[in-house]
């Protein structure tokens, strides 16, 4: 009985993981640029990770296994906002500069003009914000 | 000393957890390479309050919980914005600040803002963070600074 509830609670649990996946996924096609595909790529290492890895979990069952998907859970958690912020570091370093306080007049020029080039003035406003602070 | 210890007895346990082997041998390597370790990271003088942060262990089981509806809220947020299409999305940006007493505290807010999907913290200077969003609603809501008076908590 009990075997075929945690069975049932990980079929569910792993379901859910794969939607959300495939969210991520699908959110890594649709959004715009750069900065918003990562945070689609946020909702894969988060929520999608945690429910696929609970999933096994319950598959494991007491056994070492259980510990070691415990390890790799903990450490997915604590490296994908570090590998978050390396890319969005780069970034910053690279033409897709942010510019502070950039509200959503950024997002519709990009989507209508596609490929379009960054303009070089905006560029050298930020350069010039950046080296005030640095 | 008792950072040391802490470090000592995290690197056993993922030993153990890791290994699978519990015979004589094996275990006293274990000993053996754990001992190397951290007395390898002593001389290089890794081992301090911001490499152990055992002061914060009492809170951070609270902490850890409020993060992670925090994380399931914004997870079925972004879905929803995923599932609806791009034109329900206003990326921003701006800066955010970040009044904590300690790095400890300003590198647990920037990272429990990236883990949040939604929000990524870019850049760090001084007591702001460089936030990108992906709607204004939620940078608003980090505006508000619930995350932030939790870390302060936890800091305290």
């Amino acid at each position: 009985m009990t075997d075929l509830v945690v069975s049932g609670l990980s079929a569910v649990l792993l379901a859910l993981g794969c939607l959300f996946m495939v969210s991520g996924a699908v959110g890594l096609l649709r959004f715009p640029d750069f900065y918003t595909r990562m945070h689609a790529a946020g909702v894969t290492d988060t929520l999608a990770t945690f429910l696929i890895i609970c999933a096994l979990m319950l598959q494991a069952g007491w056994s070492l296994a259980l510990f070691k998907l415990g390890l790799i859970l903990l450490f997915i958690f604590f490296t994908s906002p570090a590998a978050s912020h390396a890319l969005a570091k780069a970034a910053q370093h690279s033409t897709l500069r942010l510019e502070p306080g950039s509200g959503p007049r950024a997002v519709p020029a990009e989507a209508v003009g596609g490929q379009e080039t960054q303009p070089a003035e905006p560029a050298l406003e930020a350069d010039a914000a950046n080296g005030d602070r640095a | 000393m008792r950072y040391s210890l802490a470090l000592f007895v995290i690197l056993a346990f993922i030993w153990l957890a890791n290994s699978g082997h519990y015979t004589g041998l094996l275990l006293s390597f274990g000993l053996v390479s754990v001992f190397t370790v951290v007395a390898i990271s002593q001389r290089m003088g890794l081992i301090d309050h911001e490499s152990q942060p055992i002061h914060l262990a009492g809170g951070l089981p609270r902490y850890y919980w409020w993060l992670f509806t925090k994380i399931v809220r914004s997870n079925i947020d972004v879905v929803r914005h995923v599932w609806r299409g791009p034109s329900t999305i206003s990326p921003v940006s701006a800066w955010v600040p970040a009044r904590l007493h300690t790095d400890m505290g300003k590198v647990l807010y920037a990272n429990s803002i990236t883990l949040t999907p939604g929000t990524v913290a870019v850049d760090i200077d001084g007591e702001e963070i460089l936030v990108h969003a992906l709607t204004a609603e939620g940078l608003e809501d980090l505006r508000r600074g619930e995350m932030e008076r939790q870390v302060r908590d936890l800091e305290e």
